[in-house]
């Protein structure tokens, strides 16, 4: 990782008393889609907020683009796209309109023709008289993305930007972002969906505001070091139930109509596979532990944070 | 990362499409400056004619049927009976069936005659003193006025010595002591401090609470470009409200206009601009629109009552002069009666200039330091 788009090392932040991330450290590098994953309010979003110069972190340093987060935020914010969590250009302004404003933010030159253009790519061009409020959440989405992608920026910073999408809206979404990742573009994505986490070449995952594991996507598994057995036959219900209170298992989730029961002691696996498969009404498979096993086990360990409440 | 005319010009544009958007807002914009207008120009008057007046009546001889009838042409009293006993008379003053009461002395007329000085008796209801106010400066003079006219020829000797009725009262620049020649050009201050610090307050919030100022923020775009971008449009509305106010007075209100336009203009600039700092300042403070529609009424309150436009400055107590000469309109108020109803020039409006001035730099240093790049 010579050349990193961000860096950020120690960052600290605490609301009204509560440390929301707490000395955290990460480094994207460029031309890189970063997953970054955690439950909610797990600091994610202040986190963002704080790479790209929109709070100041109570402690820590750091660099975007070369440019110092607590010094420069003026040039990082030329620099960088930022899409906000929930929709936040004007609902009372057109398409054309939001864009066009944007673009003015950023200094743009031959401004029109950028615009046209973003609208041509959204394939809004029909529609750019229309106000930004009634669109869908999709479609928001989608013109959010371009607003932030208007000054064509080298970084991206995308906040939870699928949440509450539909399922073929949140592909087209990803199949933008990897065409950009493609032209060179860096993209920070925070996502709760395990579906788009393996779409990243990176992942950090925090939760507590401290950072639990980062790397390459596909080594992820390994460092979390599960091992996985695909369980297929009848009545997987009262299999899994069973199984659930089975102290060798480190969990049981339910893919369709398979299970995959996984864990971290190997051994004790084993011998629950063992076991089950001498009952002969289960077909037993080891497999390579995958992403999805390792987010679910991540999650799992880091349950209490869903209950803290607010985004942060 | 210099000030750019083009982000504000962004702004500004930004600004001038959602006015227009949001109709109801423009249309208060306008609409709250006429009703105001028409309010406090047609139904306050704080010289109150037309009062119910009773007369008893121990003496029905011309002058005393002159002053009587001098009373109702007044304009003040409305003769609307005659009593018959002391108590009667006391009793419709508790009741309020009558304002006044007027007592004419057995032999009133001989007695003035013989140069005895005999007295009328006016019984007010002084419960609300303005209200009474103008009758009672008025009565001595309608008395006198009656008693000369009716005692003429031989009696003329008798009406040049008149009884102790000798009040003189005279109303400067405001002749006929119409109200609203007053109120109306207090009013625009009023008016403009309400609306301008109101829009401007709920206006920056507005993104906050929408959540558009993150985006807003994680722009380039300096806090001196929004400042300027948001106020701006708002100027424009302050031009048109004054606009709309000057024609009004002119026509329904027929309030003169005696002074320098250079004047008004500087001054009202300067004071619209004030307010929409203050508004700005508000916004930086308030969480909510609510809570920015809250800070603006409080602030409201002080002005209207504070500012002499309800009660006279000069009446007021040292301390509550002290926090009157703090708020802009209580300059503004004094500019704007100097240049319409005084006449007044650039010099002589100088000291109420450079005072709004000195609250304008106060306001605007507060704001520009309080308004935040960060969302911390």
């Amino acid at each position: 990782m010579s050349e990193h788009a961000i860096s950020v090392r120690g960052l600290t932040k605490s609301f009204s008393g509560r440390r929301v991330v707490d000395n955290l450290e990460m480094v994207v590098p460029k031309g890189s889609i970063y997953g970054f994953l955690g439950p909610n309010g797990s600091g994610k979003t202040t986190t963002i907020r704080m790479m790209c110069g929109l709070l100041t972190p109570d402690a820590g340093e750091g660099d975007c683009l070369g440019f110092d987060i607590l010094q420069q935020s003026g040039q990082i914010k030329e620099n960088i796209g930022y899409m906000t969590q929930k929709f936040s250009l004007y609902e009372d302004l057109t398409i054309r309109e939001n864009l066009d404003f944007v673009a003015r933010m950023y200094k743009m030159t031959n401004r029109k023709a950028r615009v046209d253009k973003a609208l041509e790519d959204l394939g809004l061009a029909d529609r750019a008289k229309q106000l930004a409020g009634t669109l869908s959440g999709g479609w928001k989405q989608r013109l959010a993305l371009a607003a932030c992608m208007i000054h064509e920026p080298e970084v991206l910073l995308l906040d939870e930007p699928t949440a509450g999408v539909d399922p073929k809206a949140r592909r087209d979404f990803w199949d933008e972002i990897r065409r950009l990742a493609g032209k060179g573009v860096t993209v920070l994505v925070s996502t709760h969906y395990m579906d788009e986490a393996v779409q990243c070449d990176y992942i950090a995952y925090i939760a507590y505001g401290k950072k639990l594991i980062d790397g390459l996507a596909r080594e992820i598994p390994s460092m979390v070091g599960l091992s996985t057995w695909l369980v297929e036959g009848p009545e997987l219900g009262a299999l899994e139930a069973a199984l659930r209170k089975d102290p060798g298992v480190g969990q049981v989730a339910r893919f369709g109509t398979v299970l995959h029961v996984s864990g971290i002691d190997t051994a004790a696996l084993e011998k629950v596979a063992e076991r089950e498969t001498a009952k002969k009404t289960h077909d037993w498979t080891r497999k390579e532990a995958g992403l999805e096993e390792a987010f679910i086990y991540l999650m799992a360990h880091s349950q209490d944070n869903f209950g803290s409440g607010g985004q942060a | 990362m210099r000030f750019s005319l083009a982000r504000f010009r962004a702004v500004l544009v930004k600004e001038f499409i959602q006015m227009r958007r949001d109709r109801i807002t423009f249309a208060m914009m306008i609409g709250v400056p006429i009703m105001q207008l028409l309010l406090f120009g047609y139904a306050i008057n704080s010289d109150p004619r037309h009062l119910p007046t009773l007369v008893e009546m121990a003496d029905d001889g011309p002058a005393s049927r002159a002053i009587l009838m001098g009373m109702q042409t007044s304009g003040y009293f409305e003769v609307e009976g005659i009593v018959t006993s002391a108590e009667e008379g006391d009793r419709a003053l508790r009741d309020g069936t009558a304002s006044f009461v007027v007592v004419i002395p057995p032999d009133f007329e001989r007695d003035v005659v013989r140069g005895h000085s005999p007295q009328i008796l006016l019984a007010a209801d002084a419960s609300d003193p303005a209200a009474a106010g103008g009758a009672v400066a008025a009565i001595s003079g309608i008395v006198t006025t009656a008693i000369s006219e009716t005692l003429s020829g031989a009696l003329t000797y008798a009406a040049s010595s008149p009884p102790p009725f000798s009040v003189v009262v005279h109303r400067q620049f405001n002749p006929e002591g119409q109200t609203s020649t007053n109120i109306v050009p207090g009013l625009l201050a009023i008016i403009l401090s309400m609306t301008m610090v109101m829009i401007t307050a709920v206006a920056i919030v507005r993104e906050t609470e929408r959540g558009t100022m993150e985006t807003l923020i994680s722009t380039p775009v300096r806090p001196g470009e929004v400042m300027l971008g948001k106020i701006f449009p708002y100027v424009f509305v302050g031009y048109v409200q004054t606009g709309v106010f000057l024609a009004a007075a002119r026509i329904l209100f027929d309030v003169p206009f005696l002074g320098s336009p250079l004047a008004f203009f500087v001054g009202f600039n300067l004071y619209i601009i004030v307010n929409l700092a203050l508004g700005f300042l508000i916004s930086t403070i308030a969480r909510s629109q609510m809570q920015a529609m809250q800070i603006s009424f409080f602030t409201l309150l002080p002005t209207i009552l504070l500012s002499g436009f309800m009660f006279p400055f000069a009446g007021m107590p040292g301390w509550a002069q002290a926090i009157g000469s703090a708020i802009p309109a209580t300059h503004f108020l004094r500019l704007v009666r100097k240049v319409m109803l005084k006449g007044a020039e650039m010099a002589d409006i100088a000291t109420d200039l450079w005072r709004i001035g000195i609250i304008m730099a106060v306001i605007v240093l507060i704001a520009l330091r309080r308004y935040r790049q960060t969302l911390d």
